[in-house]
C-alpha cells in the first residue's frame, strides 16, 4: 500500500501558499530521521562530501542531478535537464517514493511514507540550505495545503481493453522492447508506480512538457485503464 | 466517472452494416492498405496484431524499402547515414501482414477492389489509403517534376532525391548561393524546410563558410519561427536570408537550365536550388474518388473514415482532418485510431473515443534540439487542438541536448511501432 500513501503525498503538494512562513516540520526529529535513514549514504553540514549519494548542503533550489563530480543515474540527469528542481514540493514527493518521481534513480531507498516524518526530515535538510524562510514569498518555506484525494480514485478498476488502446499512444515514443535511448523505458513498470507517476505529470510535479500534456488529458479512469493494461503484460 | 467514455462503437457499427463485412459468409474480412509509410505501415501492423488473425491484412507498397523523410534532414547535415533511414517490411510480413511490392493504379469503390500495376485485383471489405503526398504541377513557375527534379531537387520524398541534394550542397563552389523555394500551406512537416535550412547551414559553415542561403517563402510566418531564427542567428550568423511573402517571397520563378532564381523580379545565380512544390494527397486518393477540390481527402474526425466513402479510410498527409500537422507522428497516431475503428466494424471489438497527438522535433545544430507538440480531440467540425507546447527561446544547452537525444529515442520508437 505504498502506492496509496505516495499518491496522497503527491496530491497534497498543490503549490506554495504566499504570505505564510510557518514551520515546515520538527527539525530536531528530522535530524534523528536523517541519522537513521539517510546518513549511511549522504553527508550534510560543514565539510559534507559526496559519498554513495551526493552531499545535501543547499539542496533547496538546486537542479536535480547537478552536484559537480557526482555520478548520477541517467534518469536523474534527464530529470535535471528536463527542469526538475528540488523544492519542498518535489523533495517531499521524491522522499515519499523515489522511484515514482525519478524512475531509474540509483537511490536505493523505498521511501518515507509518513507525511509528518517527511516534513520533519525536510525541515532538517532545510537548515543546511540558504535560509530565506523569513521571507514569506520564498518558495521553499511555503507550506503544503491539505490533502485532497478522494479514495474513489484509488479504487477505480481500469478496463484493460481501453488501456491497450490508450497504451498505443505511448508506444510511438516508448519502445515496447524496453530500450531506453533518449526516452525512458516504461516496459515492466510496476502498476502502482505508473499510476503515481502519471498523476505526478498531471499535476506538473514531474517536469517534461510532452508528458505533462499526455498525462494532463488522462482522467483518473484512463490512468487506471492504462495501469490495468500494463499489469496484464509480462 | 464514465462521462467521458461513451462507447461510440455501437453507433458506427449500426451505420455501416449496410455493407456487410464480408461477401462470403465464412471468409475472414479483408483490409487492403495502400502505402507502407508512417500511416499505412502502422495501420497494417496494428490491424494484424490486435485482431489476432481475425482480419486478413494486405499492404500494397510501391517501394521494397521505405526511406523515412523524418531524419532525412539530419542525413543532409551529416548527423545520420543514409542506411539508418531505411526500413524493410520483413517484420511486418512476419507479423501476419501480406506485403505486396507493387503500385496500386485503380480503385473500384462499388466493387470494392484495388487494381495493381501488374494487373492483380485485390478485393477488400475496408480500404486504407495512406499514400502520402504528390506535387502540384505548375506550383513553382519554371519547374516541373519530370524535367527538373534532377537539376533542382525537391528531396521532399526521401530517397535518391535526398542523396542528390546532399551531394549538390557538398559540391557548392566557395561563396556561392543555396536557394530554397519553400512550399505554401498545407504541406508535409511544417518545420521540415526550416530544419533543412539549419542542416544545410551546418554543412556550409564547416565546408564553405562564405556561402549564403536564400529562402523564398510564399508564407508570412512558419512553424517554430522564433526558435529557428534564434538558432540561425546563434549558429550561422549572417548566412541565412529568409524572404517571406510580404517581401515578395511568394513571387518566384526558377530557371533550372541557367541555375537562376527570380524572387520578386530580382535574379540570383544559385549553385544549388531546393524546390519544394505545393502539395496534394497522393494520386491514388483522387483515383479512389475521396479527394475534394483542394486535392486532399476529407475524413470524419472521430474515426479517420473518408467522408466520401464509408468503406475507405484515409490517413496521414493525404487526409484533410483539421488541426493536426502533416507529420509522421500524426500519421502514426491517426493509424491507431483507424485500426481500432476498422476492427470494431469488422469483428465487433470494442471501440473507444479517438484521441490524437503529435510532437515534432527539429535539430538546429549539434546537440541543439527543439520541439513542438499538441494533443487533439475530434469535434463535429474537425480534429481540434486541445493543448500545445513549444520549446522556448533561450533554453540552456543541457535541455537542448536532452531534447535532441529524445528525438533519437522517438525515431527508434516510431520506426519500431511502424515496422515491428
Ligand atoms: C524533410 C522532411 C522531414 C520530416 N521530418 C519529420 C519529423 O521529424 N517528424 C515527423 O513526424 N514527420 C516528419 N516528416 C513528415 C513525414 O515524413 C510525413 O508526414 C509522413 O511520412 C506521412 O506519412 P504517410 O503515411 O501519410 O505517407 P508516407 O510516409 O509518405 O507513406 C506513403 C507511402 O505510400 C506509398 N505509395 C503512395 N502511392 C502508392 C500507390 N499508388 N501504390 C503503392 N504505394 C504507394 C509510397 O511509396 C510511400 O511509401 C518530414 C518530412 C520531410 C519531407
Amino acid at each position: 500500500m505504498n502506492c496509496r500513501l505516495a499518491l496522497v503525498a503527491l496530491c497534497l503538494v498543490l503549490g506554495p501558499v504566499p504570505g505564510t512562513a510557518e514551520q515546515i516540520g520538527d527539525a530536531e526529529q528530522g535530524a534523528t530521521i536523517f541519522a537513521s535513514q539517510c546518513k549511511a549514504c549522504h553527508q550534510i553540514g560543514e565539510g559534507a562530501k559526496n559519498r554513495v549519494g551526493p552531499q545535501l548542503n543547499r539542496i533547496f533550489g538546486r537542479r536535480a542531478g547537478s552536484v559537480p563530480e557526482f555520478n548520477y543515474s541517467k534518469s536523474m540527469e534527464r530529470m535535471g535537464s528536463d527542469g526538475l528542481t528540488w523544492t519542498l514540493t518535489t523533495l517531499d514527493a521524491y522522499i515519499a517514493n523515489p522511484k515514482a518521481l525519478v524512475s531509474g534513480t540509483r537511490m536505493n531507498y523505498r521511501g518515507l511514507p509518513d507525511p509528518a516524518e517527511r516534513a520533519a526530515l525536510l525541515a532538517f535538510l532545510r537548515e543546511w540550505s540558504d535560509r530565506p524562510q523569513d521571507i514569506p514569498e520564498s518558495e521553499p518555506t511555503a507550506l503544503k495545503t491539505d490533502p485532497d484525494l478522494s479514495p474513489e480514485i484509488l479504487a477505480i478498476k481500469g478496463d484493460p481493453d481501453y488501456g491497450e488502446y490508450l497504451a498505443s499512444e505511448c508506444q510511438t515514443c516508448h519502445q515496447a522492447d524496453g530500450s531506453d535511448q533518449g526516452i525512458p523505458s516504461i516496459t515492466g513498470w510496476p502498476a502502482e508506480d505508473f499510476v503515481v507517476a502519471m498523476h505526478a505529470y498531471k499535476q506538473k510535479l514531474r517536469p517534461h512538457p510532452v508528458m505533462q500534456m499526455m498525462a494532463g488529458r488522462l482522467n483518473e479512469e484512463e490512468i487506471a485503464a492504462l495501469a490495468a493494461y500494463f499489469a496484464t503484460l509480462e | 466517472m464514465l462521462n467521458r467514455r461513451h462507447f461510440i462503437g455501437t453507433g458506427i457499427v449500426a451505420g455501416t452494416l449496410l455493407t456487410a463485412p464480408s461477401v462470403w459468409g465464412q471468409a475472414k474480412p479483408k483490409v487492403v492498405v495502400i502505402g507502407g509509410g508512417a500511416g499505412g505501415a502502422t495501420a497494417a501492423r496494428y490491424l494484424a496484431k490486435d485482431s489476432g488473425g481475425a482480419i486478413e491484412v494486405t499492404l500494397v507498397e510501391a517501394n521494397p524499402i521505405y526511406t523515412t523523410c523524418f531524419f532525412s534532414n539530419l542525413y543532409l547535415g551529416g548527423f545520420r547515414d543514409f542506411e539508418s533511414l531505411q526500413h524493410n517490411y520483413d517484420k511486418l510480413a512476419g507479423g501476419g501482414v501480406t506485403v505486396i511490392n507493387d503500385t496500386a493504379t485503380g480503385v473500384d469503390a462499388a466493387a470494392r477492389t484495388v487494381t495493381l500495376a501488374a494487373g492483380q485485383v485485390l478485393p477488400y471489405d475496408r480500404l486504407v489509403l495512406s499514400p502520402g503526398i504528390d506535387f502540384r504541377d505548375g506550383s513553382v513557375p519554371g519547374w516541373s517534376l519530370e524535367q527538373h527534379a534532377e537539376i533542382m531537387p525537391h528531396a521532399y520524398k526521401a530517397g535518391p532525391q535526398t542523396q542528390l541534394l546532399k551531394k549538390m550542397v557538398e559540391e557548392m563552389p566557395e561563396g556561392s548561393v543555396f536557394a530554397m523555394i519553400a512550399p505554401p500551406n498545407p504541406y508535409r512537416c511544417p518545420p521540415g524546410p526550416y530544419e533543412r535550412i539549419s542542416m544545410v547551414a551546418h554543412v556550409l559553415k564547416q565546408k564553405n563558410p562564405t556561402a549564403k542561403i536564400l529562402v523564398a517563402d510564399p508564407k508570412d510566418k512558419f512553424s517554430k519561427q522564433a526558435l529557428f531564427e534564434e538558432g540561425w542567428q546563434k549558429h550561422y550568423p549572417g548566412m541565412v536570408e529568409w524572404i517571406g511573402s510580404e517581401f515578395g517571397g511568394g513571387n518566384v520563378e526558377v530557371r533550372p537550365e541557367a541555375m537562376e532564381v527570380v524572387i520578386d523580379g530580382e535574379v540570383t545565380k544559385v549553385a544549388c536550388c531546393n524546390v519544394i512544390p505545393g502539395q496534394m494527397a497522393g494520386k491514388i486518393a483522387a483515383i479512389a474518388g475521396v479527394t475534394d477540390d483542394k486535392g486532399w481527402a476529407p475524413v470524419d474526425p472521430f474515426s479517420m473514415k473518408s467522408k466520401a466513402d464509408p468503406n475507405i479510410w484515409v490517413l496521414g498527409d493525404a487526409s484533410a482532418q483539421g488541426d493536426m500537422p502533416k507529420s509522421g507522428f500524426s500519421a502514426n497516431s491517426q493509424a491507431k485510431v483507424a485500426a481500432m475503428m476498422i476492427r470494431g466494424e469488422l469483428t465487433g471489438s470494442k471501440t473507444f473515443p479517438a484521441r490524437y497527438s503529435n510532437t515534432c522535433w527539429s535539430l538546429l545544430d549539434t546537440d541543439d534540439g527543439v520541439k513542438i507538440g499538441a494533443s487533439y480531440e475530434p469535434t463535429e467540425e474537425k480534429i481540434a487542438s486541445v493543448e500545445s507546447f513549444v520549446s522556448q527561446t533561450g533554453e540552456d544547452a543541457a535541455l537542448r541536448k536532452a531534447t535532441y537525444e529524445e528525438s533519437l529515442g522517438w525515431y527508434a520508437g516510431i520506426t519500431a511501432d511502424m515496422f515491428g
